[in-house]
Formats: structure tokens, sequence, C-alpha cells
């Protein structure tokens, strides 16, 4: 992964630095498993103790593998699902548990977009009921508003105008997942939550795609958080970015410091395992070992010591807190920020570029 | 090099009900014993059917025209049960999705050693004991303990390893890849390409390895063949993909990929969309979203050598050019190719000249 993003993402980060749009603390999800051999409680900790802002108008980034519960995290985040714990906070009100019209409120100002836009289309409708469906549904505007503003919104995600008589079938899939955006835009929310949208796109088109929600963030002042495993999509368009590992945030800063200056050892190797498009840069054998435990049981300690390169005696015990590496750059590890550390036994050190930043 | 695999003006058009879809069009390559080829391209450019045409399991409403030969034998006409002797024992292949080449109702070492058993004079307790060392090459931790387990009880990526060592069984001449690691997570997908170059150089098989992943090419491949749209349209030694694209689609593929080095918003597209295969536009089907579109375009242009490793299918090149036999030589040919012009000192400078 480069290093200088040279693009303006501290600038408009420093320029960000109002009160959160969205607030979220000790936010943990579980989900009751029918796996309970002894007839036990038996939970997956998919969300386990999160805490995250965005700001208006940033777009941060969640990274993390299957597992890793970055989608449970979107789906709390959109209120479709009811957090175990902790608490939501959207534009100083919380919403952890609102209902009804409340949570109807809510839900015109945090909008999805999903990966496969086929499924959140209705294959029968034609698009512009597909569009002004959300129209309809939050009762913005007359018949007649609703019907032109669909209108506006196509040309808003770079769609003719005369696609709206057609079916999602007669589309392609860039043309599907602009949909999925215009309409996710119909009700001019604050922010966007949207999980994998170029996932299912080829190169090309995935381009076009990342490109929009680049403009919409810069010309709307939306706020987007982009939730992806390609990390080469998530460093394009994202502010801030926040590595999740078994239900847990590991890494948390703005883009240039945490894939410039990788504090965790499992962005690291994330990192270092993207297949880079550049055959002079060929990958040094792959740095993990195993997969990723269960969330049926997570490791106790810290839950990336079963793989970690750099674990000592402590990883499985303790649990680490985050230590902040200065401009809101954060990492959950024991070995990270403490200067090389050679321990008694020998083996594990630190990482080695630690110095320069301290 | 000695080619394991050539394949000369190979076709397939499948029959639906919208008509004929051109899914493959007079695609000739060759593969080298020991290489490992990349086959890369968007979703639907064919790279998938050339695979399946080469391993025989082309469905019914397909035609297959042109020649395939491996090990010098010619694999066009040859019969269903021919064809299953060599699959499995010469030519292999993983898929994307590892349960499409597994048994769910069977045992992981099971079959593996039937695979054995299907092409050698093996008993059941050689067989085991050759699926074992298998598995255990592959990286299946604790192979005894793990021989009985149906593919369920594995993780994608653990199937996946049982896949390829299904596939390495009978020690194949070539080995065909179609996305192979597309479905694992990313640290996952190091392990797999990990074994994949390691099998390789242990055992010298060919692979030829298709994904839509310019990433995986690059750090797997030795040469590269680009498809768009039924066409090859480029084939080169991989570092001269990367840094000396010649063919304007390449070129496009490999700026639409996104990079620090462009600001949010601003990665460069490839306009229009991919055309549709039951009515493809004449001549070089990127024509309708090539820049450089000019009137010859209506011709299919030839694939042909720039330099001995390096081919390009495209009226801007001058050995096109000369392939067609100089009679479609269109309004000012001095320009030749654009510059790839992704790297500070591209290779092939003199052609922007």
């Amino acid at each position: 992964m480069s290093v200088g993003q040279a693009q303006a993402s501290g600038a408009v980060s420093s320029a960000l630095g109002a009160e959160p749009l969205l607030q979220i603390r000790g936010l943990v999800k579980h989900f009751p498993s029918a796996r309970g051999l002894f007839g036990g409680h038996v939970v997956v900790h998919a969300v386990d103790g999160v805490d995250l802002h965005v700001r208006p108008g940033e777009v941060l980034g969640i990274v993390g593998e299957s597992g890793s519960g970055k989608s449970t995290l979107a789906r709390c985040m959109l209120r479709l699902l009811e957090p175990t714990a902790g608490s939501i906070v959207f534009a100083g009100e919380d919403v952890t548990r609102i209902r009804g019209a409340q949570l109807a409120r809510f839900r015109k100002r945090v909008q999805p977009v999903f990966q496969d836009p086929f499924s959140s289309l209705d294959p029968r409708w034609r698009v512009e009921q597909s569009v002004r469906e959300a129209l309809d549904a939050l009762r913005i505007g007359s018949r007649d508003d609703r019907r032109q503003r669909v209108g506006s919104l196509l040309e808003r995600v770079g769609l003719h105008p005369a696609l709206a008589d057609r079916r999602p079938h007669e589309l392609s899939g860039g043309q599907r997942q602009r949909i999925g955006i215009a309409a996710a835009l119909a009700p001019q929310p604050d922010l966007i939550v949207a999980d994998e949208p170029v996932s299912a796109l080829d190169v090309s088109v995935r381009a076009q795609v990342l490109n929009l929600l680049a403009e919409l963030q810069r010309t709307l002042g939306l706020a987007i958080v982009l939730i992806s495993h390609d990390l080469a999509v998530v460093e394009h368009i994202s502010h801030r970015i926040a590595v999740m590992y078994l239900g847990k945030i590991v890494e948390i800063g703005e883009t240039d410091r945490v894939f410039g200056n990788p504090q965790h050892p499992y962005t690291k190797a994330l990192l270092e395992a993207i297949p880079q498009p550049v055959p002079s840069r060929r990958s040094r054998p792959a740095g993990l070992r195993g997969e990723i435990p269960s969330p049926l049981s997570p490791p106790r300690g810290c839950r990336f010591h079963t793989r970690c390169p750099v674990a000592v005696e402590r990883c499985r015990v303790d649990e680490p807190a985050f230590t902040d590496f200065g401009h809101g750059h954060e990492a959950a590890c024991h070995v990270a920020g403490a200067a090389i550390r050679t321990d008694r036994s020998g083996a594990p050190t630190g990482p080695a570029d630690q110095g320069k930043e301290r | 090099m000695r080619a394991l695999l050539e394949l000369e003006g190979v076709s397939v058009n499948f029959t639906t009900p919208e008509g004929i879809v051109s899914a493959v069009s007079e695609v000739s390559l060759q593969v080298g014993e020991g290489e490992v080829f990349g086959l890369v391209g968007e979703t639907g450019c064919g790279k998938s059917t050339l695979a399946t045409a080469i391993m025989g399991l082309l469905p019914n409403t397909a035609s297959l025209s042109g020649s395939i030969r491996f090990q010098q034998q010619e694999l066009v006409g040859i019969g269903a049960d021919e064809y299953r002797m060599l699959r499995g024992d010469r030519i292999s292949m993983v898929f994307q999705d590892p349960m499409t080449s597994l048994d769910p109702a069977f045992s992981i070492g099971n079959q593996v050693a039937e695979t054995i058993r299907a092409h050698r004079p093996l008993d059941k307790k050689a067989a085991r004991v050759r699926a074992l060392a298998l598995l255990r090459d592959v990286g299946i931790p604790d192979p005894e303990r793990r021989y009985g387990d149906p593919p369920h009880r594995l993780s994608g990526g653990m199937r996946q390893r049982v896949v390829i060592a299904t596939a390495l069984a009978n020690e194949p001449a070539l080995l065909l890849a179609d996305e192979p690691t597309t479905a694992l997570d990313v640290t996952i997908q190091a392990q797999v390409l990990d074994l994949l170059r390691d099998l390789r150089r242990r055992h010298r098989t060919t692979i030829m390895l298709i994904t839509h992943d310019l990433g995986v090419i690059a750090q797997m491949c030795d040469r590269v063949g680009v498809m768009y749209a039924g066409q090859l349209i480029e084939v080169a030694p991989v570092e001269e993909i990367f840094l000396a694209p010649r063919h304007p689609y390449t070129q496009a593929l490999l700026r639409a990929l996104p990079s620090a080095k462009h600001a949010p918003g601003e990665l460069p597209v490839i306009s229009g969309r991919v055309p549709d295969l039951s009515d493809p536009p004449p001549g070089c089907r990127f024509g309708p979203r090539c820049p450089h579109r000019r009137d010859e375009c209506e011709l299919v242009p030839p694939l042909a050598r720039e330099t001995p490793d390096h081919s390009v299918a495209c009226w801007l090149s001058e050995a096109t050019r000369r392939a067609a036999g100089g009679g479609a030589r269109p309004s000012g040919a001095g320009d030749g190719l654009p510059s790839g012009d992704l790297d500070p000192r591209p290779l092939k400078a003199e052609a922007n000249r």
C-alpha cells in the first residue's frame, strides 16, 4: 500500500473538527447461537465493545476480514439491529433503542447502500418506482414533487433520466448500484452507510462508482461510512480508517497514518497480504499463520494473539487498551508503542519503525 | 521453452433464446512448459469459458471451433471417454468455490484417494498413504485426524487446500486455476497463493491462472494474456503488462485501479459499457469505448508480435498492421500506440515519438 496519500485527507478532517455526527460507545452485539452443545447459552460475539465516531462530511472506512464484525457494526449504525449493549448517539440524540416514529425520522437521515444492488431492487418494478418508493415511504413532498425528484436523483448519480422506465434486469451492475445510491440519497440523508458497495463490480465500473461516492461526499457534504474488505478501495476515498478483527477495532486513525505507518501487527499483516498490482514488488511469504478464530469463543487477552507474529506472554492474558500515537491514530496492542522491546525470552521484538513517531 | 498448450483460433459460441452469444472469438495463445500463465479480464470477457473449453467441459449449448493442442495432442473433437482419462490426470482444475469440486457426502481423504485410484492402479491402502502425503503437502494440519472429515467441517481456506491436493493427486502437467482465491479473505488468500508458488517450485507444474484480480496476476504470473469481450487483445511478460501495456484497454484497466495516485473522485474511468455478446460490434470489440478509435477498428485486428514476447491486437500497432498484410493502413499510421504512461521510465518510450 502506498504511503504518502497526498490527497486532501488531512486538510478535510481538520476542517471537520466539529461535533461528531455519529458517536458510538461500548457497542456490543451478540447473537444467540443454536450450537449450544450442553444446553448452555452459546453466543456469537459479533461486535464486542466498539468505540467510534463519524464527523459530518467525513468518509470513514472500516476494513476487516470475514468474521470481523464489520457488517454487524454497519447494521447497528443503521439501526437495522438493536445493539445488545452500548450506545449510539446521532446528531446529539441517543438512538440506541428508539422505535416507531423516532426510528423512522432517524432512517431519513442515515441511509444504507448494500453490496448487491439487485437484491435491494424489486425485479418487477421500474427504476422510477424503486427510487420513488424511498420518497413515498418517508412521505416527502407531494406525488408530483416525488416524480420530479426521481428524475433529478437519477441525474445526480450520473444516469440518464430515460432509465427511469427500465426494470433492474435491463441494467448493468454499475447502473443498478447507481440506482441503489440514488434511492439512498432520496431523503437527503446526512450519513450513508455503504457495506461493500463496489465488491460485486468489475474494476472499470468500480472506479466509476467510487468516483460517484467521492463526488457526492464533496458536493453534498455527506458523511459516508464505507465498509469493505478491499483495502485499496477504502484507502482511496476514506479520510479515516478503522481496522476490525474479531468484533473489535484494533487500529484507527487518518488514512495516511494507518496505512503509511501501521502500528498493530494485524494491520501490518493485512497490508502485506494484499497482492500488489506491481510485479517487481512480489510479496514475501504470508505473514499470518492460521485463520480467524470462531466468534463463538474468542481468545482471551488480545484476540489476535493466536496468530500474532510478535505476541508476548501478556497478550494471552490482558486485553490491550488503545495507545495514542498522535493525531487520533490509536492502536490496541501491548507490543506497539512500547519502544523496541526485547522480551527476556529473546524472540519477540516490537515493530522496528516505532521510534519515528514517538 | 516448449509449448505445453497451444490454442489456435479458438472460438466458443453459445446458443441462447436471445440468439448466438460469441463468448470467445478467435483466441490463439501458447503456454510454455513450467510457466505460470495468467489470463485476466473483467466479467464476461470469456476467460472462464476458455478454461472450460480446454477442460472439455463446455455444455451442449456451446459450439467450439479452432484447435486446442495439449502435449502435441489435439483435444478438439476427442471423445468424452478420452477427455475423462485426461482430466484429473494430466490436466486438472481448481475452481473459485471449493464446494463445486468436493462431494459433501465423502470425507476429504477419500476424495483425494479416489482421484488417485481413478487413474492409477493403487490399492486402497497405498492410495491412503499417498492421499495423506498430499494433504500434508498442501498444509492441512494433522492430516491423519482430518482424513475422515467431510468438507463442511473445514474452513473455506482449508477446503481450497483439499481441492488443490485433489488437483495435484496425479501430478498433472497442467493445472488450470479459475479464480482460486477470489472467495477467500486476503490473509488466507496470501497463504493459498504461497502454496501454489511453492508447489510450482517443487513439482514444476505448469499453471494457467485465471482471475480478474490484477494484484494476483502481478504476484503470481510469468506471462499474461488480457481478454476483452471474448477477444485476446494483449499477451506479454508480466512486467511489461504492468509497466508498458500497449493495448488501450489494458492501459485503461490499469489506470482504473484505486490508488493514492488519484484524488478521490478522480479515478480515470472507461466510458461506456461492455458490449452485448449476442450482438458484438464488428472488428475490435473495445472499439466503441476506445479513446483512439478510428475507421480501421471496424475490422478485427490480428494479435501480432510487437517484440518477440509482446503481442498486441490493435490497429495502432505496426505489428498488427503488418500481420494484416498492410492492407488496412490507418490514417495517421505514424502515431503508433499510445504510451502506457504508468511508469516514469516506460520501456517503450520510443513508441510515442
